[in-house]
């Protein structure tokens, strides 16, 4: 049994329901305990960064500590958003000034050792994913999906320094494990408009729906994602878009630890799959039923 | 008694603007066994070394010290000016006051203190220097071209033009380079063929230049004037010699789909084969890998050996290939060829000869996506760059050098210009600039400084092809210095309507038969999206695959990105840090055609000033053993970075160490690990530098600035 620090964030308490529960499925599946932090507070992302610096890095520093407190060295987060916080304050304290007013901000000192990873990076490590490969029971043949990474889990590279940024291939190769079909395509690290989902929604109809318009050219039956926030704008705008004459889009959208769960043979319920707005049960029915239930 | 003078320069208000130069001058009267001092404005100008002159003979000085600037600037001026008035040139030495005085200080009076305690050392030591001779080696007056580029071609044709004999080694099967695949040059719009393959030919016929095609250097020992080197010529498995190129064997080959690399992988050839019509030499040579006649033998032979079969059961074995099904055994070419000239059994062979100088010229490779240049990271580290662009995976999105053979006359298209992947004539065609330069991302840092121009020539080829297709350019920022360059590339967007953006590209993807091109337009300071037919990357320029190793067997310097260091970026440009080794063309960094040209010939000059010497002069700065003290640890020999120690029996039979002078250069580090002090280092012997010392340190209290009382660093 591996284990690892878990900072779900507030997305997988909320909005992402489906992602919390896979993810924490998968991850009993495959042998890897997820210890979530006690007492975990917001990451920071969009509102409170974007306020003041200081107040974003103050967030993290807290969360740190709490990770600290657990004794494990690598704390794991599904969501891309609070993935790109952590690593932007863990990337800060690397400057002494700007480590001394971080610390100053949080009341006292801030780990630095503490290695920050994102979900898909943790589970593409060679042991989990041989595994993982080993319990495939319901291969995901004859499906299609565009794999896509939004703008979070790569960028800025310097910081997040995770696959290649401009084509990373992670996820296609995790979807490949799970046999299925990886579309090739150009929206992979396209921005879906995140946060703007609020102030500026005429926006992220629009690139929204040039992911989807993408993932449909390019012949995906599906998209696969592993942000929260891309999720949310992809999955439960279509409607939205359909009305503002943006396509006519029906199509799932997945996280990819939903993906691992089916291929794993797990309940589509338990995974939070009905869960979705768009509907994304019908479309896995077409994998060959598994041994398991 | 010694009698030494020393002169003070001002070097205008370089010094005297720190230090009080009439006040050192006054200091060194001072000094034990100085006779003369004074000061000077410029003491490198000619009344100043008229001056020095005028007092080594009114004074009858035997010694000088120039206090002045570092000896890198003027070491070789003030030798050669005490020698032509008498002085050993060695018993001459420079107090550097300007580098390491008054540059690096303002307080005058401080400053002041130290120059005089900066002379007092060379004082000290000028007392202690013998007078020197340099010493004579043999030269071998050959020359060793390696690259047969147009900068190999250029310094090779000068040298042998000149009289001297010279050999070059190409590790191509024809020498022409990058060049001979270009369709036209800029900014005139040569044919690359027609200016190009008359100098080919002339190679080929010149009685003083001896070519060795597919030939690497393998081994380089020696030094100026005698460089051992180890040649490996390459199997060719065609004899050269008997072969008349008369074209029977590439035509009948029956394989005839390897990609050319001629061609850049848009054209095939067959295993027999010659790389392009106009190749130098004019003959084939066989693809050792493709060849279903090597193949075979190789098969067999392994396969026999692996079953420990012998006698009928060998003979009579017929090899399986890699598909599982036994192999077909060919030998058309050797049937077919009527002076008998193929040589299926051909080896690898080493040619050791002695040279007297080289030049390096083994020009560039493209930057490639794959990252297959990264030579100094592994295979596994090694990644693609630019993902976003497509290229490997969209056959519509080529190579710079790709569109420069789908251009000329004799490329796979017959200089059609066509989409590789249908055939058909593009519309429009988008140019993506800086691709693998001015890059950090991508550990290429620096401007290719040919990809503006030859973008610019592109465009304007491409409309001379066909007035209908459209040409849009993305460029970071147009680099068009030189002569007509600018005018070109003003010329390709205002005669020949190229549309240039200024911005970089985000994205390339397929759109049906087409492709969208996504970028920022950052004049307009908006994102811009193109359709296109045909994308071009202006790859940049890296070092050649395999120059550093190359680097590293001839000991020369090489920067990070695997270019040739000059041995001074201004005033050195084609010679390298080991003298005899010159350099020309890209190995030294991205070039153009002329610049590349007018460096080979550069370096050509320098090698025929080198031949035009009777012999060779070596310093006399050197290391020397002395055999008696020697006990033959070969500790010398570890830590002599330049191959200078050899060992060798003394006349009472024991083995002492020694040390070429023509290779040394003079390090010290020998000398300094030295345990049985066995080894002196003429001109910075034990007794000079302990002089130094002690006159910085040993002196009386009184004569150091109050506040600082170090302890001698030397006890007696």
């Amino acid at each position: 049994m591996t284990a690892y620090a878990y900072f779900p964030g507030c997305s997988l308490h909320g909005t992402a329901r489906e992602y919390a529960m896979s993810t924490e499925g998968v991850c009993r599946a495959l042998g890897v305990e997820l210890v979530e932090l006690d007492d975990w507070n917001c990451c920071g992302a969009s509102s409170a960064h974007a306020t003041n610096p200081w107040l974003g890095h103050g967030l993290v520093a807290r969360n740190l500590r709490l990770a600290r407190a657990t004794g494990l060295r690598e704390l794991v987060l599904p969501c891309a958003a609070c993935y790109a916080r952590f690593k932007e304050t863990v990337h800060a304290l690397r400057d002494p000034a700007a480590a001394a007013t971080i610390e100053e901000v949080a009341g006292g000192e801030v780990p630095r050792d503490i290695a920050i990873e994102s979900l898909l990076a943790v589970l593409s490590r060679p042991a989990h994913l041989e595994k993982l490969r080993a319990g495939v029971v319901r291969p995901l043949t004859g499906i299609s999906f565009a794999p896509y990474y939004g703008c979070l889990l790569t960028r800025p590279a310097a910081v997040a320094q995770f696959d290649d940024p401009e084509d990373p291939r992670t996820l296609d190769e995790m979807l490949r494990i799970l046999g299925a079909e990886v579309a090739t395509w150009p929206g992979k690290t396209a921005c879906c408009g995140s946060s703007l989902a609020l102030s500026r929604t005429d926006l992220v109809l629009d690139l929204s729906h040039q992911i989807l318009a993408w993932a449909e050219e390019a012949g995906a039956d599906a998209v696969a994602t592993a942000c929260p926030m891309c999720h949310s704008n992809l999955d439960t705008r279509q409607r939205q878009m359909r009305r503002a004459g943006r396509g006519n889009h029906a199509m799932p959208v997945y996280f990819f630890t939903e993906l691992i769960g089916v291929a794993l043979g797990l309940a589509p319920a338990g995974l939070g799959i009905p869960k979705h707005l768009t509907d994304a049960g019908t479309l896995l029915e077409r994998a060959p039923a598994g041994a398991e239930g | 008694m010694a009698r030494v003078g020393v002169f003070v320069c001002h070097c205008g208000t370089n010094v005297a603007g720190t230090v009080d130069c009439a006040r050192v001058a006054a200091a060194a009267r001072e000094m034990p066994g100085v006779v003369h001092a004074s000061d000077y404005k410029y003491l490198c100008s000619e009344p100043g070394q008229k001056l020095i002159q005028d007092a080594i003979a009114a004074e009858r000085l035997d010694r000088v010290v120039v206090a002045s600037c570092s000896p890198r600037m003027h070491e070789p001026t003030f030798r050669r000016a005490v020698a032509a008035a008498g002085v050993n040139p060695y018993r001459m030495e420079m107090a550097n006051l300007r580098e390491h005085c008054s540059w690096v200080h303002s307080d005058k009076l401080a400053a002041t203190a130290k120059a005089i305690e900066i002379v007092g050392m060379l004082v000290a030591k000028v007392l202690r220097n013998r007078a020197l001779q340099p010493g004579r080696a043999e030269l071998s007056k050959r020359l060793l071209v390696v690259g047969g580029g147009i900068a190999g071609i250029q310094a090779a044709l000068d040298v042998a033009n000149a009289g001297y004999d010279v050999t070059l080694v190409e590790r191509s099967p024809t020498i022409g380079g990058k060049m001979a695949m270009l369709d036209k040059t800029f900014p005139t719009l040569d044919c690359s063929a027609c200016i190009l393959t008359p100098l080919m030919v002339d190679v080929a016929q010149h009685s003083r230049i001896e070519l060795r095609t597919s030939a690497e250097v393998e081994e380089v020992g020696g030094f100026i004037g005698n460089f051992d080197v180890t040649i490996r010529q390459k199997a060719r498995y065609v004899d050269h010699d008997d072969c008349n190129g008369c074209g029977t064997c590439w035509e009948k080959c029956p394989v005839k789909d390897v990609e050319s690399e001629f061609d850049q992988g848009l054209g095939k050839r067959p295993a027999i084969y010659l790389p392009f019509p106009q190749a130098i030499p004019n003959k084939p040579v066989i693809d050792a890998d493709h060849c279903r006649a090597i193949l075979y033998r190789k098969a067999r032979a392994e396969q026999i050996a692996a079953r420990g079969l012998s006698g009928e059961a060998a003979a009579k074995y017929r090899p399986v290939g890699p598909d599982g099904k036994s192999m077909q055994p060919c030998a058309i070419c050797e049937k077919l060829c009527a002076t008998k000239a193929i040589r299926f059994d051909d080896r690898d062979e080493l040619v050791k000869e002695r040279f007297g100088a080289i030049i390096v010229a083994t020009g560039y490779d493209i930057f490639m996506l794959d990252g297959s240049h990264d030579e100094h990271l592994s295979a596994a580290e090694r990644r693609p760059y630019y993902g976003e662009y497509g290229y490997g995976l969209f056959p519509d999105v080529i190579t710079s050098l790709q569109l420069e053979r789908l251009m000329h006359a004799s490329g796979p298209t017959k200089g059609e210009v066509v989409r590789p992947s249908d055939g058909k004539h593009p519309k429009r065609v988008v140019f993506i600039a800086c691709v693998g330069s001015r890059d950090e991302k991508v550990g290429r840092p620096y401007c290719s400084k040919i990809c503006c121009m030859y973008t610019a020539k592109h465009a304007i080829m491409l409309k001379e092809h066909d007035p209908a297709v459209e040409t849009c350019v993305f460029y970071m920022d147009l680099r068009a210095g030189g002569r007509s360059y600018d005018e070109f590339t003003r010329r390709a967007q205002e005669a020949y309507g190229a549309q240039y953006l200024r911005g970089r590209v985000s994205r390339v993807y397929r759109k049906g038969e087409r492709y969208v091109v996504q970028g920022h337009d950052s004049l307009l300071g908006r994102p811009v999206e193109l359709e296109a037919d045909l994308v071009v990357l202006a790859n940049g320029i890296t070092s050649a695959r395999g120059a550093v190793g190359l680097m590293q067997t001839l000991s020369i310097s090489y920067d990070g990105y695997g270019f040739v260091n000059e041995a001074h970026v201004k005033l050195r440009p084609v010679e390298t840090n080991t003298a005899g080794i010159y350099l020309a063309g890209c190995a030294a960094g991205p070039k153009d055609i002329p610049d590349s040209v007018a460096q080979a010939g550069a370096a050509a000059s320098k090698v025929v000033g080198l031949f035009a010497r009777p012999h060779i002069e070596t310093e006399p700065l050197v290391s020397e053993v002395m055999a008696r003290r020697c006990v033959a640890c070969r500790l010398c020999e570890e830590v002599c970075a330049f191959g200078a120690v050899t060992f060798v029996e003394q006349r009472d039979g024991r083995i002492a160490a020694q040390i070429n002078p023509a290779v040394c250069k003079g390090c010290g580090v020998c000398a300094a690990g030295c345990r049985g002090r066995a080894i002196v280092l003429h001109g910075f012997d034990d007794q000079q530098l302990l002089a130094q010392v002690e006159s910085l340190f040993a002196r009386p209290r009184g004569m150091r600035p109050a506040g600082r009382e170090p302890e001698p660093l030397v006890s007696r």
